[in-house]
């Protein structure tokens, strides 16, 4: 390996780990909801969508005009805008589209999900015109520091360092604190959970308040990186986020990581080394291997069958 | 407890009855509906994406031809009759695409059809109105096949080969660049369409093609693409795509440290590219049909009317394509002495030198506009035109 | 045991009447009648629903009978799509007589779709629920994206001008009705292999493995076995669906084949109630209806484009206020049968605690 290749090598690296870091942010959110209710929620990418999008209209010249004021203060608006309105939204769908069916089949909260999100995407569609805009860019990306003569950008790192944060927080929220414990009462077993006085429904909004937050840094984070959203902007972040998060093993938040991080990559040198007209095909096949080997993901653990 | 259940059952065992007569009902009454036909009205049928992935250019368009529209009524119609625009969503489907025709055309009765903005969906409808003997005018679909289906469908823009011969031109004639990488988009045939002929006839002008990789329309990530891109130096990037994602290409360019200008087609031209792209896509240059720097009154007035029509909104390319498609249709219609798609057809057929936004255009035998093209370089806000390249 | 006996009747009274036969001329002779009534737009999507009757009952195998998750199946249509719109060239079919090579051509797609049903079959071995929906899905797009970049099948400009049937002057039939009767043949054929195969012994076994997969295999069935064939006639009809749609669209573009669609069979048979055929065909019935024809009028009348938000919305209010689907588990047969009060008290209480206790 000569110098320039190498250098390549290290720059696919950090592009996949950077586009990793961002498919793992989104999968906390998938997984956390997961591991309360065993949903897929569909409409998580389309919460992170309205998100991103509130803080764009926040922010817009209209009204608080921070293109202007670039900086962290701008920053922070923008995150909790994008988290406010991202946990109104969870909480409500959750409220009127999750809460009645409680009791139903799971996969008629899953087709209930996807109604969801088909029905933000077209009224979003409607509501803030298809055409992409430019997120207000609050802060500079800049180069921080060089790894083999390969540039590393501020907002890449940002986003790994959240995620990060975000997990080992997450992780300690669920092990160590009395919320964490309900959590995973109610996750393991719904019915005791209430007989042992735990407001379920005040868990489950919790939760989805939380992993609605996740959606909201989430959407500011990517909005920065890739500042063109559009109404659909879900949808593709939201399959590949998905596909990490079961990757990892759903429910499991370190495997959200892990799930993401290694989606990124993978797809990052099947571009790189193999063909860019296969990436998904071929990150999907790599994806369908891994399942085989791990039918629960890298670190979700198999469920034994009661009898 | 059980008379609920009992209750439930008989609500249970209504409800499909119930479902399928009203269905049955009402497919019957809608497919028997005929709509009293205004003999004041010139019927015509628009037919796009108006929503899912690529509800932008459809809408563009769209707007473009409701503006045409809009301008003839207000003068007072054709010979008096108003022209009525039904317009249809395909959400982006061929399928539907195909169903909206045929919905157009043997239920709404339409004289003509405007419409496809992606030559895939051209493709699939194309054949109904042929089939049915009424015209249809693509605004966008550069698709050198769409045309060939009959002698009822035309076009008003270039067809890929004429664009991506002129890019080829000029890169390697105007711009003297030897190495240039391709960076396509796999899922328009649009793109993957310019890219081949780019390709082709870059070739024969001596130029070396470095690297071809592609993406799909709709991802935001391209930085891999671009690293692979990067190792090969080359001197000038084509990149045929939509505005949506150029945008972000030409900033993820830029941040790995490339500085080859970007080259691109008609997909390019909307004031959001350089909204998007900021100072990466600054010096990059396109292929299209018309300058807004442009002082032709046609050009100007178009400008004008849409940005009081559509709230201070610049028009895109598409916009344009779709006002002049309209224009042309209207025109043709005037023409007539009897209104009939068949004789819309023939003075459609016969449009020579028609002065519309996008350039003089005739419509040649093989259907096709013969027009020339302009190659401008986006510099800020605005598109510095460079030189015009006849066909 | 009282199960048993009621599936077994609901097997008779099929078999007692020859009515696959009367279905067919039944619907070919629909398909007259909409020919001399209706418009070619109506006349389209009639064919469009006899299409998604194939591909929503189809999937029912596995999703609602058999308690796999897939998310693929538009992968399957996709094989069955394009395999039928290169067979229809070939020149060595050219010997067959027009209207029977329309009526043969699924076979071909379905066939291959079932090899394509057998690969993705073998990893249900392994793996379950949201997992194999992963590996249902994944295996939709690397199918979508070797579409789109394989030249030869058009690639994203797509397939055109794919032959279709043409009128059969000695039949009596047009182009639309040939086309119509073509589908028909193959809506009943795939409903009544599907009945029999769900109703009949070894189709217990499917059922089994959905309610409990331990006590089925103390029961003795295969399970591994029983899965792959699920996938296997499940992704064969797919294929006949696709094959169908080729030839009424007479475009084929990979877009159409995406994970979108793959969720649209999926609504049909939850919302037709999973476990149910005749639930797949009314659902299938109403969602091809509903955004065409009745909701395009909508947008008419109002000039804005709402049809997805009106349809998202009543697929949400639908699933909250009837969650087991139009059907649930039962066939408008049983609903027949019950309306009628033909039958016995205690079927019917079996029938309920089925439906209400594991719906």
């Amino acid at each position: 390996m000569d110098q320039s290749h190498s250098q390549e090598f290290i720059q696919h690296v950090i592009n996949g780990v950077s586009l990793g870091s961002i498919y793992a942010l989104i999968a906390l959110g998938y997984t956390m909801v997961y591991g309360i209710l065993q949903l897929i929620n569909f409409a998580h990418s389309e919460v992170y969508m309205v998100g991103a999008f509130a803080a764009y209209y926040v922010g817009s010249n209209k009204y608080l005009a921070l293109t202007e004021h670039q900086g962290v203060g701008a920053l922070i608006v923008l995150l909790i805008v994008a988290i406010a309105a991202c946990s109104i939204l969870g909480v409500t769908i959750e409220r009127l589209a999750y809460r009645p069916l409680r009791k139903a089949p799971k996969l008629n909260i899953l087709i209930t999900a996807i109604g969801v999100s088909l029905l933000l995407q077209y009224s979003g569609q409607i509501v803030f015109g298809s055409d992409p805009k430019l997120f207000p860019e609050v802060i500079k990306d800049v180069s921080l520091f060089k790894i083999g003569g390969v540039e590393v950008h501020s907002l890449d790192v940002t986003i790994l360092v959240v995620g990060t944060i975000v997990m080992l927080g997450l992780h300690f929220l669920v092990q160590h604190t009395k919320i964490g414990i309900a959590m995973r009462a109610v996750s393991s077993n719904e019915m005791v959970a209430r007989l042992m006085g735990i407001n379920v429904n005040r868990i489950i909004s919790f939760t989805f308040i939380l992993g609605s937050s996740l959606a909201g840094v989430a959407s500011v984070l990517v909005g920065l990186k890739y500042p063109k959203i559009d109404p659909l902007m879900g949808m593709l972040f939201g399959i590949k986020a998905f596909v990490a998060a079961v990757l990892g093993g759903i429910g499991s938040l370190p495997g959200a990581m892990l799930g993401g991080v290694l989606l990124g990559l993978c797809e990052e040198m099947v571009v790189g080394y193999i063909s860019s007209t296969y990436r998904d095909a071929l990150a999907f096949g790599i994806l369908i291997v891994i399942l085989l080997f791990r039918p629960a993901g890298l670190l979700g653990s198999v469920q034994r069958e009661k009898v | 407890m059980k008379i609920s259940r009992h209750c439930f059952l008989k609500i249970r065992s209504a409800m499909p009855a119930l479902s399928l007569a009203l269905v049955t009902v009402l497919a019957l009454a809608l497919g028997c509906t005929k709509k009293p036909t205004n003999t004041n009205e010139i019927l015509v049928g628009e037919f796009g994406s108006f929503s899912g992935s690529e509800a932008t250019f459809g809408q563009s368009t769209s707007e473009g031809v409701k503006l045409a529209f809009a301008e003839i009524n207000k003068k007072g119609g054709i010979n008096g009759k108003q022209l009525r625009l039904i317009s249809l969503d395909n959400q982006g489907k061929p399928e539907e695409a195909r169903a909206a025709v045929q919905r157009l055309i043997t239920q709404d009765k339409v004289v003509a059809v405007l419409g496809e903005v992606a030559s895939s969906r051209s493709l699939a409808a194309a054949p109904v109105a042929q089939q049915y003997q009424v015209p249809l005018i693509t605004p966008s679909s550069t698709n050198p096949k769409v045309t060939e289906i009959g002698d009822y469908v035309f076009r008003v823009c270039f067809i890929d080969p004429f664009q991506g011969l002129v890019m080829a031109k000029f890169a390697a004639l105007d711009l003297k660049k030897k190495r240039v990488a391709i960076l396509r988009d796999v899922k328009s045939d649009y793109s993957t369409g310019l890219a081949d002929v780019f390709a082709t006839e870059f070739k024969k002008l001596g130029g070396e093609i470095v690297a071809d990789e592609s993406y799909q329309a709709g991802e935001t990530d391209f930085k891999a693409q671009l690293t692979q891109l990067k190792g090969k130096k080359p001197d000038a990037i084509f990149v045929p795509g939509y505005y949506t994602e150029v945008g972000l290409i030409a900033r993820q360019t830029r941040q790995l440290g490339m500085t080859a200008p970007l080259l691109g087609g008609d997909g390019w031209d909307s004031e959001k590219l350089s909204e998007l792209g900021q100072d990466a896509i600054k010096g990059s240059y396109f292929s299209n049909h018309y300058t807004t720097e442009s002082t032709e009154p046609i050009v100007t007035n178009f400008i004008k009317a849409y940005r009081d029509a559509y709230g201070g909104k610049t028009p895109d390319g598409l916009a344009a394509l779709g006002y002049d498609a309209a224009g042309i249709l209207i025109q043709a219609i005037s023409r007539t002495t009897e209104i009939t798609p068949k004789n819309i057809r023939d003075e459609i057929a016969k449009t020579v030198d028609y002065p519309g936004v996008t350039g003089k255009i005739t419509i040649n035998e093989k259907r096709d506009a013969t027009k020339s093209a302009v190659v401008v370089q986006v510099d800020g806000k605005v598109n510095r035109f460079i030189k015009t390249i006849a066909p | 045991m009282a199960a048993l006996t009621d599936q077994t009747a609901r097997f008779n009274t099929l078999k007692s009447l020859p009515a696959p036969v009367v279905a067919m001329m039944a619907l070919i002779g629909l398909g007259v009648l909409f020919d001399n009534f209706t418009n070619a737009y109506t006349q389209f999507v009639m064919v469009l629903i006899l299409t998604n009757v194939v591909l929503a009952t189809s999937l029912n195998l596995v999703n609602g009978f058999t308690g796999q998750f897939s998310l693929g199946h538009a992968g399957f249509m996709a094989v069955g799509a394009y395999t039928s719109a290169w067979l229809v060239t070939r020149p060595e079919l050219g010997a067959l007589p027009d209207f029977l090579k329309f009526l043969l051509l699924p076979i071909g797609g379905g066939l291959l779709a079932a090899v394509a049903g057998y690969i993705v079959g073998l990893p249900s071995l392994r793996l379950r629920g949201d997992y194999l929906a992963i590996v249902t899905l994944g295996f939709g797009e690397i199918i979508r994206v070797a579409l789109l970049n394989s030249d030869s099948l058009g690639g994203a400009r797509g397939m055109y001008g794919i032959p279709s049937t043409e009128a059969v002057p000695a039949l009596g039939l047009t182009a639309f009705s040939a086309q119509f009767a073509v589908a028909s043949v193959w809506a009943v054929i795939t409903f009544v292999t599907l009945w029999r195969i769900v109703h009949s012994a070894k189709g217990r076994a499917f059922l089994s493995v959905r309610e409990d997969e331990i006590a089925a295999e103390a029961m003795g069935i295969n399970i591994t076995q029983t899965k792959v064939r699920a996938f296997v006639i499940s992704a064969f009809f797919a294929g006949v669906g696709g094959s169908l749609f080729a030839h009424s669209v007479k475009y084929l573009n990979p877009s159409t084949f995406t994970f979108t669609k793959s969720v649209d069979i999926i609504i049909m048979i939850v919302l037709g109630g999973m476990g149910s055929l005749t639930g797949s065909v009314i659902a299938a019935v109403i969602i091809t209806i509903l955004p065409e024809m009745v909701l395009r009028e909508l947008q008419q009348l109002t000039g804005i484009d709402l049809r997805m938000v009106i349809y998202s919305l009543l697929l949400i209010l639908f699933m909250i206020l009837r969650p087991s689907g139009i059907l649930g588990r039962l066939e408008a047969t049983d609903l027949w049968k019950m309306t009628l009060g033909r039958r016995k008290a205690e079927d019917r209480k079996v029938e309920g605690q089925r439906v209400e206790g594991k719906a």
